[in-house]
């Protein structure tokens, strides 16, 4: 059946059966490869992606809860790395395999456009849900606590 | 004589050639089959020296007549930073400007570089003089072309960043400007060059971020999950529910009638059968579905109805339960292998207690564990003009080909393999199960099909890290000086036909038995080197599924038991845990000398001196001596010594209630004289020692009727960000070595000296793991 969703701000019509998880909406059909797929059960947060703002795992997302609504991937977060959250992500120099940051990374501006002081035990609770195999827990706190001084979208302004 | 060949190690030659467009190529060319007598590159080399060398040694490195320069990455890169780390050796030799220069990653090909595997913390000590040598001489020729053009003498030239000088005439050029010209100039010989003094690195010893970085935060496809190619089916491969089960009913004409269904096939290749004892992959029997998208394939899975004809590895005695009974109870039979006989344990047990010592013993057990790398196993296969094209994130891609030449029933030439990052290893990527599944499928539907198992797969077709039993008893005299160690320790394996031992036909001192993958303990584990009396007596049982290296394999459990009941004998004899260590440290015994790579973990003899400087070390970071804690929180101590790295930790432990807080841990390091990249070290340091957390708290592999238990992660829990110490501090300590690797030695101390510290918090000894199995839990 076709489901029309707003992906990174362009509206994109898909056909597919209403169980198809969005994980699979976004990285096969829409051919936006940064949504990871990790463990399919939402243990791993490595499919976190936005859907109208709130930090979600697409792996468990059936496309039929997620039509008509707004979805933001790595990708629309900014297509040259210049959200706050990503400009923090290089300055700390956080990944090793790279392969759950951009989950890591969506978990973390969700939290910072509600939270945008974020305490240690408000990352901590944010972020528990996002494994990270290869041990860069330290640098995403750290790099959480950048990109809460860098404002909005790399305006370089401090946030509000 | 004009040589455009030098020569850089045993067997490899780097040669010079013209890059398209007027610029200079410095790339490998190696010796395969040279003959040990013929001359290396002569003329009329039968076997194929340099000079007979067709192969297009486009390699290294590129200097583009535009100044460009690009850097061949050659290693498998799951985020250990190889990819940044060997180009880093070459560009500070050549002089590049390292913002601008390019990295480029390449295939994998035999001839054409050296050693291409991510493994066994070997990259580093093995690539740290070739590498910077190729730089060097890359250096070297652009010096020579600028010398010749501004007739100059070559002495009087200058590198910067990627520019050439000659301050006295104030002329100055880009590499670019001489490349065509150092293109046909003779290769130095190594033994001319001299490689730059530390005190002038300015890329080595620099913390640099990874070139990958950009692409990492921005989401591009750079992983092997994201290989996308025309035409492109998705498939699932279906394996049984022990190993090696065979499929005997299935519902496959209904499968192929779902969306999107495009093949359903029975594999089953009794030719190729797997083998648990020499951990061969083979390839699993199953069921193979392609579709048109992996959620297709994959529903069409879930729509199976298979039922499996379980063999042996199916059976009752294939369950955790049992294997811990037998393991009790063999180790009362006769040892199965007498790995280590110094002195005579019994008699020293025999005598101490009479003479003011003390003799304790300690059980200790722990489970097979899974890799479970995030990006699950993957791999992009395409048969075509009768040859295999693979896509993968394999850790060692050259066997990756001849498992998928095997399956397919090709030739290794008749494969070729795109290198693709890979989303963790582990270790889990040194085998190639999933190479061989794509290859197969691929070659009976004739288009790209991309391959990607579900975590399920992932965890329930692992190669698993090996469990383990050890009863350990271990004796100090009435000054505290530890005299007597023995250890039972209960594996898994085979016993040996005897007559064929004797004969010779075993392979070298544990010829009676072999273990299964990674579940050996050498005779030489440490503190063997210092204890007159020891003893390791050997036991194996057959185990139903296949085990294999992971994370410093061996290490990162044998630290777990021998410094746990290292700290249980430093309170038996009233020591301080510190000086206990380092007064074993300071009594070689001057028995059978220590095996020189046979020791404790591998990668070379052991060095008590550079064990004491990590001991000290970390003593005096974490103000071991003088740090007072509340009740209820302690520091503990731990080292190890693995793949060439002397690395000592230190844990400050909260223990309330059996919830466990790990405030903060300090790393003394001594992995040589350069650390190369400082950012990616410290990275792989702190996560080594979260990942060693997660594994000792929660991370257990069991089996009932040989079937796994655990699937995914909520049952194979991993250390989350929520139980990550405040902070992790490490000191390197520069002792006068060449730099050795990083990435397994660093984890092993942390189990121990985290259960060192509940122990010293709460009277409460950790002997078996996991934790959470002893009503444990972080705080």
């Amino acid at each position: 059946m076709a489901y029309t969703l707003t992906v990174n701000g362009k509206s994109q019509t898909v056909d597919v059966p209403a169980d198809t998880p969005l994980l699979w909406v976004i990285r096969d059909v829409l051919n936006l490869k940064g949504t990871k797929f990790g463990c399919g059960i939402a243990q791993c947060g490595a499919c976190t992606v936005h859907i109208n703002g709130t930090a979600t795992r697409s792996c468990v997302t059936p496309i039929s809860t997620a039509a008509t609504k707004s979805i933001t991937t790595i990708e629309g977060l900014s297509a040259e790395g210049t959200h706050p959250v990503q400009r923090a992500w290089m300055q700390v120099d956080v990944p090793q395999c790279g392969y759950c940051q951009a989950g890591q990374m969506m978990s973390a501006s969700a939290l910072l456009a509600k939270t945008p002081k974020p305490s240690n035990a408000q990352i901590d609770a944010a972020m528990n849900g996002n494994l990270c195999r290869c041990g860069t827990y330290l640098r995403i706190r750290q790099a959480i606590h950048i990109a809460a001084t860098l404002g909005p979208n790399g305006s370089g302004a401090a946030a509000v | 004589m004009t040589t455009k060949t030098t020569q850089i190690d045993r067997r490899s030659f780097l040669r010079v050639g013209s890059l398209a467009g007027g610029g200079l190529m410095l790339g490998l060319v190696t010796l395969p089959e040279v003959d040990a007598q013929g001359p290396p590159g002569g003329p009329g080399g039968a076997k194929g020296g340099p000079a007979n060398n067709t192969t297009n040694p486009n390699n290294y490195i590129k200097i583009a007549s535009d100044g460009t320069i690009t850097i061949v990455a050659k290693n498998p890169d799951v985020g250990q930073g190889i990819r940044t780390m060997l180009p880093m050796l070459i560009a500070e030799e050549l002089d590049a400007d390292w913002n601008t220069l390019k990295i480029e990653m390449t295939d994998f090909d035999s001839t054409r570089y050296l050693q291409q595997i991510a493994g066994g913390s070997t990259a580093t000590p093995t690539n740290w003089t070739p590498m910077r040598n190729v730089g060097a001489l890359g250096r070297a020729l652009i010096v020579s072309a600028a010398a010749q053009t501004w007739n100059v003498p070559e002495a009087q030239i200058t590198t910067e960043a990627g520019k050439v000088y000659h301050r006295a005439s104030n002329k100055s050029g880009s590499y670019g400007e001489f490349a065509a010209k150092a293109a046909t100039l003779p290769l130095p010989a190594v033994a001319s060059i001299t490689l730059k003094d530390p005190a002038n690195y300015k890329i080595i010893g620099k913390p640099l971020p990874a070139k990958e970085l950009p692409l990492i935060v921005t989401g591009k496809p750079i992983f092997g999950i994201d290989v996308t190619l025309p035409g492109m089916l998705y498939a699932v491969y279906e394996k049984g529910p022990s190993f090696w089960a065979k499929v005997n009913t299935h519902n496959l004409d209904d499968i192929k009638k779902m969306p999107g269904v495009k093949h359903a096939f029975v594999v089953d290749r009794p030719d190729f059968q797997p083998n648990i004892i020499n951990g061969d992959p083979g390839l699993e029997p199953g069921i193979a579905i392609v579709a048109d998208y992996w959620f297709q394939a994959n529903k069409a899975r879930n729509a199976l109805k298979v039922t499996w004809n379980e063999g042996k590895f199916g059976t009752p005695e294939h369950t955790g339960a049992v294997y811990a009974t037998k393991a009790a109870a063999m180790v009362k039979e006769e040892p199965h292998d007498v790995t280590r006989n110094d002195g005579d344990v019994t008699k020293a047990f025999a005598e101490l207690p009479a003479n003011g010592g003390k003799v304790i013993t300690g059980n200790y057990s722990y489970p097979m564990i899974s890799h479970a790398p995030l990006e699950p196993q993957n791999c992009t296969a395409h048969f075509h003009d009768g040859k295999l094209e693979l896509w993968s994130n394999s850790q060692i891609p050259g066997n990756g080909i001849n498992l998928a030449a095997a399956a397919c029933e090709l030739q290794p030439a008749q494969v070729t393999l795109h290198m693709v990052r890979g989303g963790g290893g582990f270790g889990r990527r040194l085998t190639n199960d999933y190479c061989a599944e794509a290859g197969y499928i691929a070659k009976q539907v004739g288009v790209p099909v991309k391959l990607l198992w579900t975590r399920e797969d992932d965890m329930s077709h692992d190669y698993y890290r090996p469990g383990g039993f050890q009863f350990i008893k271990g004796g100090v005299d009435k000054s505290g000086k530890l005299v007597a160690w023995e250890n039972k320790f209960a594996t898994w394996g085979q016993k040996n036909d005897p007559a064929a031992a004797a004969q010779g036909k075993g392979k070298g001192p544990a010829q009676r038995i072999t273990t299964v993958s990674s579940a050996n303990m050498g005779g030489t584990e440490w503190p063997q080197p210092f204890v007159e009396n020891f003893a390791i007596h050997t036991y194996v049982q057959p185990l139903g599924v296949r085990t294999g290296a992971l994370r410093a394999p061996g290490s990162n459990v044998l630290a777990f038991v021998i410094q746990s009941f290292i700290d249980e004998l430093a309170f038996a004899a009233g020591k301080d845990p510190v000086q206990f260590r380092l007064d074993i440290l300071n009594n070689p015994k001057a028995l059978p000398p220590v095996v020189a790579g046979a020791f404790g973990g591998g990668g070379g003899g052991f060095n008590a001196e550079r064990a004491k400087g990590v001991v000290s070390k970390v003593a005096e970071i974490s103000k071991w001596s003088t740090t007072k804690l509340p009740k209820g929180r302690a520091l503990g101590v731990a080292f190890h010594f693995s793949h060439s790295g002397y690395i000592a930790e230190v844990a400050d432990v909260t223990v309330s209630n059996k919830k466990i807080k790990v405030n903060k841990v300090w790393v003394a390091a001594d992995v040589g004289h350069t650390i190369i990249n400082p950012s990616a070290a410290e990275n792989m340091v702190q996560g080594a020692i979260i990942d060693g957390m997660g594994a000792m708290m929660g991370g257990q592999i069991t089996l009932v009727n040989g079937r796994v238990q655990q699937k995914n992660f909520d049952k194979h829990p991993l250390a989350r960000l929520a139980n990550t110490p405040a902070a992790i501090e490490i000191t390197w300590v520069k002792s006068n070595n060449n730099p050795t690797g990083l990435g397994e030695p660093s984890l092993p101390p942390v189990l121990p000296a985290i259960a060192n510290a509940i122990f010293r918090a709460s009277g409460e000894r950790i002997r078996d793991l996991p934790m959470v199995n002893s009503g444990f839990s972080w705080a």
